[in-house]
């Protein structure tokens, strides 16, 4: 397979399960016999800190990692982060960002402001933003946690993987006790 | 679908490559970014595999099984190595029996470290073999080829990993297992004991081991040219090689280094013999630059490289392409999302406390460096893995006036791992330093590792656990209480009465970690605002589960665990439980 690499970015805030969704990715990529890089991040940063997982995948990928300019889509867990990487995104590139805010601690203390605006920023800069409460529904899915499988739902109507390989890799990568509740919340994302 | 295909952490994959080479024997202490090698280590029954106390004796212990005739293992951090200098240094003398491998996970860019060190220089100041993988197969395939190498040669091999290697999924197709025959123990003091008169002898082998090393690097497969353009030319290795091929293509030849020490020499000529302008691509020192400017080579390398964090393809793009990918950013103040404590965490307030007591506060290296971070700000100093009491000491000593507002925290994996010699010394050596031991039940940083604390083995099975009230006064301290951080008044007292304490003290401010599966969350508690009058008393202890709306607190129940620390700070009863009640 000679095909050009796709970079999918996911950004979040640590304890969101930004982790989960890559993997699932993952999964479902190497299924299809691409060539798949998946770069984590472990240690302090998931510390309630901005994380961010690179997924690449196409006929052969080198770097496992995604530099400014590159991303050809980015799946934003948090509004604020969605700001903070669109450095990263591609001209032309898409972002599915989930419409949550969580403070983080500058502004909890008071030595910062959340900006209020973002995602009028983004569409104002051109970007191409699908904006989506994916925290509610997650909870209509049975938990706030599902979160992750909301948005990789809604990223997964965006790209050209049959229906059928999704639900393999969420079954190979979540428990069976939640399986159920994450497919939910998984195809509440894919309607949107 | 090729079934046996997998998408494997470097780490994992690395596990997978100890159990194909029919490894026996895994012991390792756990650091970011090489932990999951021995946690995936584990999986496979054939291994016995353990965490140790610290990585020297670790070290030590995968030494002893290699002269005892089975193929072992050892696997750290960076810093780790630091701390089995010590036996490497003398190992790399003694050689082996069966195979002995040493990862050592490097971290560029500091992604979870205190420094960013480039363990490259171990291997020369050892003369222990390198081998550097770039993706996760390598990661397999290096681990079976490093046992090999390290029976060949008669020394241990080290693995160099780094944080893009260890922490990224590659594609792997796994082996099988292939048993290997113990070898016979042969009694040989020559070899194994290494005093002056034996030593000596053992240098003098070790320097011809390093010759035959060389002539194999020069013609092993590990090292390689590919060629295409040959304008440019790039030599690189590990995670590197993958930048460089990203930013480069074919518009570029490589010289790809699967071993860095020892360095190829004729190799390496007629690479920089066939290209025009040659650059060293390699983060952090300028190991292999050094090495070819020695040859009297010509490369690029620090003049247009940073000694710096760690590499990209963008920053390889730019330095020799001079090209940079347009990209967009917003018109906002974006601020910043430093790591925090968790909500719930036990070491949140007894930080609040020491921040209240205004005392010295010598820290170390774990979670709990986060209490150094706004707005808790307590902590000093952060060195290394027990620092924090051996400091104090040392602190407390230069002016004994410093002891009655000075204390030193650390956790109690990090205690068993290097606090417990400095302990001993305060206690030897009359200091009158106040030493808190933040025991919650775990090794947190790294992601929940079992250690000599929690009656748990790696594998989970129940085992003896060190009683800390016990040791601390074996070892001479008279003074040592234990208190639940989450009740702030008891803290607080306890503090007050060990830095009154004549004499050396130790406070155990035990309460297990807020994310262990075995602690249940209780209820989220939730403000009254009519109660709040918005005077953020509960927002000094930095929970993340708090927030400010429209002056008032507002907790965010799927966060909040209902600790009941931000309920001990307000003085009008805002924040009360789902039950009404505000008491705990």
């Amino acid at each position: 397979m000679s095909e050009k690499t796709k970079s999918i970015l996911i950004v979040g805030v640590g304890g969101q399960g930004t982790l989960l969704a890559s993997r699932i990715l993952g999964a479902a990529l190497l299924s299809r016999d691409y060539d798949v890089k998946v770069s984590e991040v472990h240690g302090m940063s998931q510390r309630g800190g901005s994380v961010v997982t690179y997924v690449k995948y196409g006929g052969q990928v080198a770097s496992p990692i995604i530099e400014k300019g590159e991303a050809d889509v980015m799946l934003a867990f948090e509004t604020l982060e969605a700001a903070r990487w669109l450095p990263m995104l591609r001209p032309g590139g898409k972002v599915v960002v989930n419409t949550q805010r969580i403070d983080p601690m500058p502004v909890i203390t008071g030595a910062a402001a959340y900006p209020e605006n973002v995602l009028e920023a983004l569409e104002a800069a051109g970007v191409d933003v699908l904006a989506m409460d994916a925290l509610s529904m997650a909870q209509s899915a049975g938990s706030a946690k599902a979160v992750n499988l909301v948005l990789l739902g809604a990223l997964a109507r965006r790209m050209d993987l049959p229906p059928e390989v999704w639900q393999k890799a969420i079954e190979a990568c979540v428990k069976p006790q939640f399986a159920e509740m994450n497919r939910k919340a998984f195809e509440l994302g894919y309607e949107r | 679908m090729n079934m046996s295909k997998q998408l494997l952490l470097g780490n994992e994959a690395l596990a997978r490559g100890l159990w194909e080479a029919g490894c026996k024997f895994v012991s390792s202490y756990p650091g970011t970014p090489s932990t999951e090698i021995t946690e995936s280590a584990a999986a496979y029954a054939e291994m016995e595999c353990e965490w140790a106390p610290n990585e020297k004796v670790a070290l030590e212990g995968a030494h002893g099984a290699c002269i005892s005739g089975v193929r072992a293992f050892s696997g750290m951090k960076h810093v780790g190595l630091n701390v089995a200098a010590d036996p490497l240094f003398t190992a790399s003398y003694t050689g082996v029996n069966a195979g002995l491998v040493i990862a050592v996970a490097d971290d560029p860019g500091m992604h979870s470290s205190q420094n960013e060190q480039d363990s490259r220089h171990f291997a020369r100041a050892s003369k222990t073999m390198m081998l550097e993988p770039s993706d996760s197969q390598e990661c397999l395939d290096f681990a079976k080829l490093a046992f090999e190498l390290s029976e060949r040669f008669d020394t241990p091999v080290l693995l160099r990993l780094s944080t893009r290697i260890s922490h990224a999924r590659s594609v792997v197709t796994p082996g099988e297992r292939v048993e290997v025959p113990e070898k016979p123990y042969i009694k040989d003091p020559g070899k194994y004991v290494m005093m002056p008169a034996m030593a000596r002898g053992r240098h003098t082998v070790v320097e011809k081991r390093i010759l035959a090393q060389k002539a194999w690097a020069e013609q092993s497969g590990l090292n390689r040219a590919e060629y295409h353009d040959k304008k440019i030319g790039v030599i690189c290795s590990g995670i590197n090689y993958q930048y460089a091929r990203e930013a480069l293509g074919e518009r570029a030849s490589y010289f790809k280094l699967g071993c860095v020490y020892p360095l190829p020499e004729q190799a390496l000529r007629d690479f920089c013999g066939q290209c025009e302008t040659v650059y060293v691509a390699e983060d952090l020192d300028d190991y292999i630059e050094g090495h070819c400017k020695a040859l009297g080579l010509e490369v690029h390398g620090k003049d247009v490289f940073s000694l710096e964090g760690e590499f990209s393809q963008a920053i390889l793009r730019k330095a020799i392409l001079g090209e940079e990918y347009p990209c967009r950013s917003l018109p906002l103040e974006i601020p910043g999302r430093p790591p925090v404590l968790c909500p719930g965490c036990p070491h949140r307030s007894l930080f609040y406390a020491l921040k209240k007591q205004k005392v010295f506060v010598s820290g170390d290296i774990g979670c709990y460096t986060l209490g150094a971070l706004a707005p808790l700000s307590a902590m000093d100093t952060t060195v290394c893995m027990g620092a924090s009491v051996s400091g104090l000491h040392g602190r407390n000593k230069a002016n004994p006036d410093n002891a009655a507002k000075s204390v030193a925290v650390l956790g109690d994996s990090t205690f068993i791992h290097s606090g417990i010699t400095g302990l001993i010394n305060i206690a030897y050596n009359k200091s009158d330093s106040v030493v808190v031991i933040l025991d919650n039940s775990i090794t947190g940083m790294t992601g929940h590792q079992q250690n000599p604390t929690t009656g748990l083995t790696l594998q989970g099975d129940p085992t003896a656990a060190v009683d800390l009230e016990a040791l601390c006064r074996a070892v001479g301290i008279n003074q040592v209480t234990v208190v639940d951080p989450d009740d702030m008044a008891a803290t607080e007292r306890a503090l007050q009465e060990a830095l009154a304490f004549e004499g050396p003290a130790v406070v155990i401010s035990r309460r297990p970690c807020a994310l262990l599966k075995s602690v249940k969350a209780k209820p989220a508690l939730r403000t009254d605002s009519a109660r709040c009058t918005g005077c953020k008393m509960c927002m000094r202890v930095g929970c993340p589960a708090l927030s400010l709306k429209n002056g008032k607190t507002e907790i965010n129940a799927t966060q909040c665990v209902g600790c009941g620390v931000c309920r001990q700070l307000c003085r009008f009863g805002a924040i009360t439980n789902p039950e009404g009640g505000q008491a705990s």
